[in-house]
């Protein structure tokens, strides 16, 4: 077992350290206050290649590995959580789908600009009354001839207004299953501009204000027959697939939060001063530096390797990292709330306020907790793969 | 179309500057960067190759650890990187530096030949004409901005007081600012092929026409008497006053308060 990174993984993580402290922290608190989508950064991005890190180089990608892909969302997450996950929803959950179970035309259509960065993804599962249980879908999609219509809404999308590519969870029947009948569930690429397909109320949310929270609305919303993905009734297996890999992503994500705070944190603690010296003399202080920082360290492993075992799975498709990435995201989220109101509590009155990065963290934190699979879902898939 | 940038490891003056005992730099201990003004130069050079297409070779000459350097430029877009590195080479002047080079680059072909102005850690702007000189090549230094037009370079030459524009032809040197533009990252796939890559390693054996006697320590005639960190200067005042006659009052009270008037 190797702990050490290679010198390429080095110089990439050199290069996503630099470029986001040049390029998205000084634009963290702005986009934060002023609920922005910060475009321009994207932009940026997707001249550097970072918006399709783990995409091979015939469909205009990197061709570089998760490992590499998950230090970058990390790296991005130290300054600005938002950032973060505009890449990790854009690249797990509407990039990794099309290429694991895209058909060759799918691919050669949306992956070239999904790589470099021209078009921005999204997907959309979640609704009103599917969050958890998944399965309580409501969006139908019924196939009229050579066009599928669809009719429902999704909510809580990241990338939500501003994503070009959508991938679309909807049931498309009822069939029985062991004597029960229960929904069939397809997945569907839906482009932004078709008619029939809208945006709802933008949510305003605790954390990631910068990240476009929307509500998407379909209305007889007519796509290609041939944007179906993967095969009918398949749908819920695809959903479930792409959130094992998005987790490891928001993992990433939690790790960068939760390793920003306490960077934060442990140049502030060597110069707040109070009883006449720095807060760092104090035995508390050091005592729970020491507790944060053993904690983010085993969370990064944890990560690490929910990456790796995602490389695993790329060269062998038996390989599953489902567990490996819900141990990396149960444990990163849980790390980034804890160490993240620790900081704003040894920042004292300070970390009260907004001009102090660690506000903004803790409330970017706590999503983590939440999206693509709440911390009990995490535990649900741990224990379930334990007692089987 | 072919492109020779020559590029330096330098200290990343963030992290310290630390000297040998005979004065010379102990690059072995410091944090590294590309020199910021051979950054300027590559871009230029990656922007000749984007529009007109054109092979970028980056040379360097330094310990073996300034490989890194190379990658980095190959990550950015280079296509072949070249490392020359012996023994007898070690703690070269600008006059030992330029030989060595020039004893390099008479193996490759090039149309055009950049340097950085100078770098960040000697500040002497010295390699690059040196280097014109002994392979005999017209040169043109702090270059703003290049084109290519045909078989001629069109250059904007900063000055202190305005610019110059010069055409010449190919084959040439010039040497870039860091001013000239804003270098692009490095792309990760980028630096995945830069570390697939083979990198070019020439010894003193490898170096075409040149003498010993002109390389390393003992062909430096630059002798270092004493080397020190750069001594900090405060951050200063910054002021913004209204009108020239705030100004001038302002600077007059200064001047009188620390009695130099």
């Amino acid at each position: 077992m190797d702990f050490t990174l290679s010198k390429k993984h080095e110089m990439a993580q050199n290069l996503f350290k630099e470029f986001a402290e040049k390029e998205v922290k000084p634009l963290a608190q702005e986009i934060d206050e002023e609920h922005r989508f910060p475009r321009e950064t994207v932009e940026k991005m997707a001249k550097a290649g970072f918006l399709g890190i783990p995409v091979p180089k015939e469909f205009e990608g990197q061709g570089c590995d998760p490992l590499t892909y998950v230090m970058c969302v990390e790296e991005l997450s130290k300054v600005c959580g938002t950032t973060g996950v505009i890449v990790s929803a854009h690249t797990s959950l509407c990039v990794d789908p099309i290429q694991t179970y895209g058909t060759p035309e799918q691919k050669a259509k949306y992956l070239p600009d999904l790589a470099s960065g021209r078009k921005l993804g999204a997907f959309g599962l979640t609704e009103p009354g599917a969050g958890t249980d998944a399965q309580g879908q409501q969006t139908k999609a019924v196939l009229d001839g050579d066009e599928w219509v669809l009719n429902g809404s999704k909510c809580f999308i990241t990338n939500g207004k501003e994503a070009d590519v959508y991938i679309i969870i909807a049931v498309t029947g009822i069939i029985e299953k062991r004597g029960r009948k229960i929904k069939e569930i397809s997945s569907f690429i839906v482009e932004k501009g078709t008619p029939g397909f809208t945006f709802g109320t933008k949510e305003k949310k605790m954390g990631i204000c910068g990240s476009s929270t929307y509500e998407l609305i379909f209305t007889d919303c007519r796509i290609p027959k041939e944007n179906l993905l993967g095969q009918k009734g398949n749908g819920f297996k695809i959903a479930m697939h792409t959130l094992d890999g998005g987790r490891i992503g928001i993992a990433a994500q939690a790790l960068g939060i939760a390793e920003g705070a306490l960077e934060l944190t442990i140049n502030y603690v060597k110069e707040r001063k109070q009883f006449g010296k720095a807060i760092a003399g104090q035995q508390n202080t050091q005592f729970q530096l020491a507790d944060m920082a053993t904690k983010v360290e085993a969370a990064k492993m944890l990560v690490y390797r929910a990456a790796m075992k995602k490389a695993e799975y790329q060269a062998n498709p038996k390989v599953s990292y489902s567990v490996e990435a819900a141990m990396a995201k149960l444990c990163a989220a849980e790390v980034a709330m804890e160490v993240t109101t620790k900081c704003v509590q040894l920042h004292g009155g300070y970390g009260y306020i907004k001009e102090y990065d660690v506000e903004r963290m803790m409330r970017d934190a706590k999503i983590t907790e939440i999206y693509e699979g709440t911390s009990e879902v995490q535990r649900m898939v741990i224990s379930g793969d334990l007692l089987k | 179309m072919k492109i020779v940038v020559c590029i330096k490891q330098v200290p990343d003056t963030k992290g310290g500057v630390k000297f040998n005992p005979d004065g010379t730099l102990d690059r072995g201990a410091m944090l590294t960067i590309m020199n910021p003004d051979d950054k300027a130069g590559l871009e230029a050079a990656l922007r000749i190759k984007d529009a007109n297409g054109a092979e970028v070779t980056v040379v360097t000459m330094g310990l073996p650890k300034a490989e890194e350097v190379l990658r980095e430029a190959m990550a950015m877009g280079a296509d072949k990187g070249i490392l020359v590195t012996d023994r007898v080479l070690g703690g070269a002047d600008t006059w030992a530096t330029s030989t060595t080079l020039a004893g390099a680059l008479r193996n490759i072909d090039y149309d055009l030949i950049i340097t950085g102005r100078q770098a960040i850690d000697g500040d002497t702007a010295q390699v690059g004409p040196q280097i014109a000189e002994h392979l005999g090549l017209p040169v043109i230094s702090y270059a703003q901005d290049i084109k290519v037009e045909g078989d001629s370079v069109v250059v904007k030459r900063q000055y202190d007081d305005g610019y110059h524009m010069l055409k010449v032809k190919m084959p040439c040197l010039i040497t870039a600012l860091a001013e000239l533009n804003d270098p692009r990252y490095m792309t990760p796939g980028g630096i995945f092929d830069a570390y697939d890559a083979e990198i070019t390693t020439w010894g003193r054996a490898d170096l075409k026409d040149i003498d010993d006697s002109n390389l390393g320590l003992n062909g430096s005639p630059t002798k270092i008497a004493k080397a020190s960190d750069k001594v900090r200067k405060g951050a200063g005042e910054k002021v913004v006053p209204d009108s020239p006659d705030d100004a001038a009052k302002l600077i007059v009270d200064k001047l009188l308060s620390k009695h130099i008037i």
